[in-house]
């Protein structure tokens, strides 16, 4: 039994990670229903805050040191928050209503994002930066001459290719220069260590062991979720929010900005992926390629709870979380030792981590057959819901 | 001009069949022989996405399927990879001495020859009835084909027992009518085989696209609902194309993989699978040629990047995925066809611009 009750607790800590992933993805996705394939790369880029706020804090050492984690949980948010802000800004707001075309750009900018953190380095940042500058000025001073010809928008266009072919010259001059051209991170997976305080146990309840940094991750998921209810239905913006969701056009008419709060919508989400990716940082080393791990899991987790609901969001994570830790490792079999020969062949076929996974997909296909809209429909009238 | 362009499709075949193999070494050629392997697959993915409207990011399961039939029928019938039972070798690392059951069948070629595209087929009429019938669309369709490709991308990559997990099944050291599968001989007729089947390909393609069938599809994609209020059920019209698709893509999956050596899970996994679209959205979709033009140029530029610049393809797929859904939405194809080009032309005064009534032209157009 003290078996099974650690391993539920460790299913509740893999479901609390599922659940900080697809809190974001939920906003995103369910209020505005753009699909962000990139999300997980937002986490990925909060986990890589993290480090850099570490390494910045490494020197000073002591207690100062220990305080860097909630440090860098916020600089995360703000961080991925600004960057979501600025790709909604420039890129999600031309594609909206047409979710399917949102999935296939933000995988483009999932991609650039992993190698640009892969071969990210001061050199390319001064070019990307020149690049732009030439791209911009380019751009404004054709548009002052030739902004009324009909060629216009190719010669706009042709302004931005050059300015890119400048960009790569310039990324290629400042590479000359060594220093500049260390890569920042590298393609290898880098390493956070936990706070001490988090470290080791927080206790025990009867015989079992509370890991602090297990029940540090149930916590704060636990904390992010009610921020964001509380967020949603309590604030004005929150409001707005809900207002546009429900009918833009209406939502116009009555003075809400809807451009800011879209805006709004896409960066707390991607902020809060941000958040999620700080957590991660604690479980064990991180790497570019981390978002794709999550990403499915966690539009898994929004389509099994019923989009736009977080109480299935929840239910969802939570449910996946612990069927994924009891199948995954076993432990039915250690429970119940004298089950019929057939299901424990069963089960011990699934009792790895990827069958596990083969498993809960499984589960969430059969389970759509039954509740195709998920735990927790949404209720309305429209055909096409 | 009609005769003409009635000779177009025979000249490009006529290139491909005896020009390319004279004008390109057995590198290249193997290369545009997986080119066009891919375009089948692109083809399927058009006949599903351009024209009934479902993007499936799962088609990775289907193409990997038709290369794991040829492939295990490949490993079994050459002597050389044969271990002591006479089964593969590989089965020896995880300490297997019987053939796992289902591998019986593929002893005998002809069995692999029709697994190769029925059993694509029959997964994916499977899953596609499962998804269709509880009207599951749009977006959702699209994730749930990812969940199911990333439930087949785990099992084969977990039972190391039964397929060699993330290894996967190599076919350039196995034999055929006793030649090396990787001798630059054997890939010369399997460029062969691929030119012809990919016309075949397109002609399935047309006859799914064209016709009453075809409209039924169309009006999938345009507008489900108001096909459903007309008395049509579209559950069997997206689960037989969905079935077809699938079939293609085990095809194709089986000509790459002979002319690429090896089939592995990697063929499953997600970022595979959604390149496949974009070949189609780059050529263009709801067109058939679009997408073999799409997965040649793609994987060609693919070949050129990653020669040169090994870290720059990355940034370049992505900013091509971003390019094309913003800006080039109808593909390279379906911007010429749809006076794309003749636009671009008129707008620096080469070409006339084409007569409209009543006049588009920007004063014409009522202020809103």
């Amino acid at each position: 039994m003290e078996l099974f009750f650690s391993q539920i607790l460790d299913g509740l800590s893999i479901g609390s990670v599922l659940l900080l992933a697809a809190t974001g993805l939920a906003i995103v996705f369910g209020l505005m229903g753009v699909i962000n394939l990139a999300h997980g790369e937002f986490m990925m880029l909060g986990a890589y805050v993290t480090y850099v706020v570490q390494s910045a804090f490494k020197p000073m050492g002591g207690v100062i040191f220990e305080l860097y984690f909630p440090i860098s949980l916020v600089l995360a948010f703000i961080v991925t928050g600004l960057i979501g802000v600025l790709l909604e800004r420039t890129l999600i707001r031309q594609l909206y209503g047409r979710p399917l075309e949102t999935l296939l750009a933000t995988w483009g900018v999932s991609l650039i994002l992993i190698q640009l953190i892969r071969s990210v380095s001061t050199a390319m940042m001064l070019g990307i930066f020149v690049g732009v500058v030439v791209g911009v000025v380019l751009s404004k001073l054709l548009g002052a001459k030739f902004s009324e010809k009909p060629f216009f928008t190719y010669l706009n266009g042709l302004g931005w290719a050059v300015a890119i072919g400048i960009g790569l010259i310039a990324v290629n001059l400042f590479d000359q220069i060594r220093p500049l051209a260390k890569p920042w991170f590298g393609p290898r997976n880098i390493d956070v260590t936990a706070p001490k305080w988090l470290q080791g146990s927080w206790g025990m309840i009867g015989t079992i062991e509370l890991p602090g940094l297990r029940i540090f991750i149930i916590l704060l998921s636990a904390l992010l979720l009610l921020a964001t209810y509380w967020f949603l239905n309590k604030s004005v913006w929150g409001l707005r929010i809900r207002a546009v969701t429900q009918n833009r056009q209406m939502s116009n008419c009555l003075g809400i900005p809807t451009d800011r709060v879209d805006s709004i919508t896409f960066g707390i989400g991607s902020g809060l992926a941000g958040v999620a990716g700080c957590a991660i940082t604690l479980l064990g080393s991180v790497g570019p390629n981390l978002g794709a791990a999550y990403i499915v899991s966690g539009f898994m987790v929004i389509v099994l709870g019923g989009v736009g609901n977080l109480l299935g969001t929840v239910l969802a994570s939570l449910l996946l979380g612990i069927i994924q830790s009891v199948i995954g490792s076993g432990t039915l079999l250690t429970i119940f030792p004298d089950m019929p020969l057939a299901a424990k062949g069963v089960i011990e076929f699934f009792a790895t981590t990827s069958m596990s996974l083969v498993l809960v997909f499984i589960f969430i296909i059969v389970f759509l057959q039954f509740r195709p809209n998920g735990m927790f429909p949404q209720k309305g009238r429209s055909v096409d819901a | 001009m009609k005769l003409f362009q009635r000779l177009v499709p025979w000249i490009l075949l006529a290139i491909a069949l005896f020009i390319l193999p004279a004008a390109l070494d057995d590198f290249r050629l193997n290369l545009f022989g997986r080119y066009f392997a891919l375009s089948i697959t692109a083809l399927a993915i058009d006949l599903i996405w351009g024209y009934t409207g479902l993007l499936s990011l799962g088609q990775g399961i289907f193409f990997a399927l038709g290369g794991y039939a040829v492939a295990m029928n490949l490993m079994l019938n050459t002597k050389s990879l044969a271990g002591g039972n006479g089964i593969p070798k590989f089965f020896e690392n995880y300490g297997v001495d019987q053939l796992p059951f289902f591998w019986q069948p593929f002893w005998s070629p002809v069995f692999a020859l029709i697994a190769l595209w029925v059993i694509p087929a029959v997964v994916a009429g499977v899953v596609g009835w499962l998804i269709f019938r509880n009207r599951i669309k749009g977006v959702y369709f699209s994730i749930i084909t990812q969940a199911a490709l990333m439930v087949f991308f785990h099992f084969f990559n977990g039972q190391q027992k039964l397929f060699d997990g993330t290894n996967g099944l190599k076919t350039s050291t196995t034999e055929l009518f006793g030649q090396l599968v990787g001798s630059p001989d054997m890939q010369a007729w399997f460029y062969r085989l691929t030119v012809v089947l990919l016309p075949l390909a397109f002609l399935v393609c047309r006859y799914f696209t064209s016709g009453r069938f075809g409209d039924a599809l169309i009006a999938i994609r345009d507008d489900e609902s108001r096909l459903r209020f007309a008395g049509f059920n579209p559950v069997p019209f997206k689960t037989i194309v969905f079935l077809v698709a699938g079939a293609l893509c085990g095809i194709s999956g089986a000509l790459y993989t002979v002319q690429s050596g090896i089939v592995s899970p990697q063929y499953m996994s997600i970022s595979f699978s959604i390149e496949m679209v974009i070949w189609v959205a780059v050529g263009g979709r709801g067109t058939l040629v679009g997408p073999i033009i799409g997965a040649t140029v793609v994987n060609y530029l693919r070949s050129l990047v990653s020669e040169a610049l090994p870290e720059a393809w990355l940034f370049v797929q992505g900013a091509l995925f971003i390019f094309v859904v913003v800006l080039m939405p109808d593909g390279i194809y379906g911007w010429i066809t749809k006076g794309g080009f003749r636009t671009f032309l008129a707008a620096f005064g080469i070409a006339k611009k084409a007569k409209t009534y009543p006049q588009l032209d920007k004063e014409a157009i009522p202020v809103d």
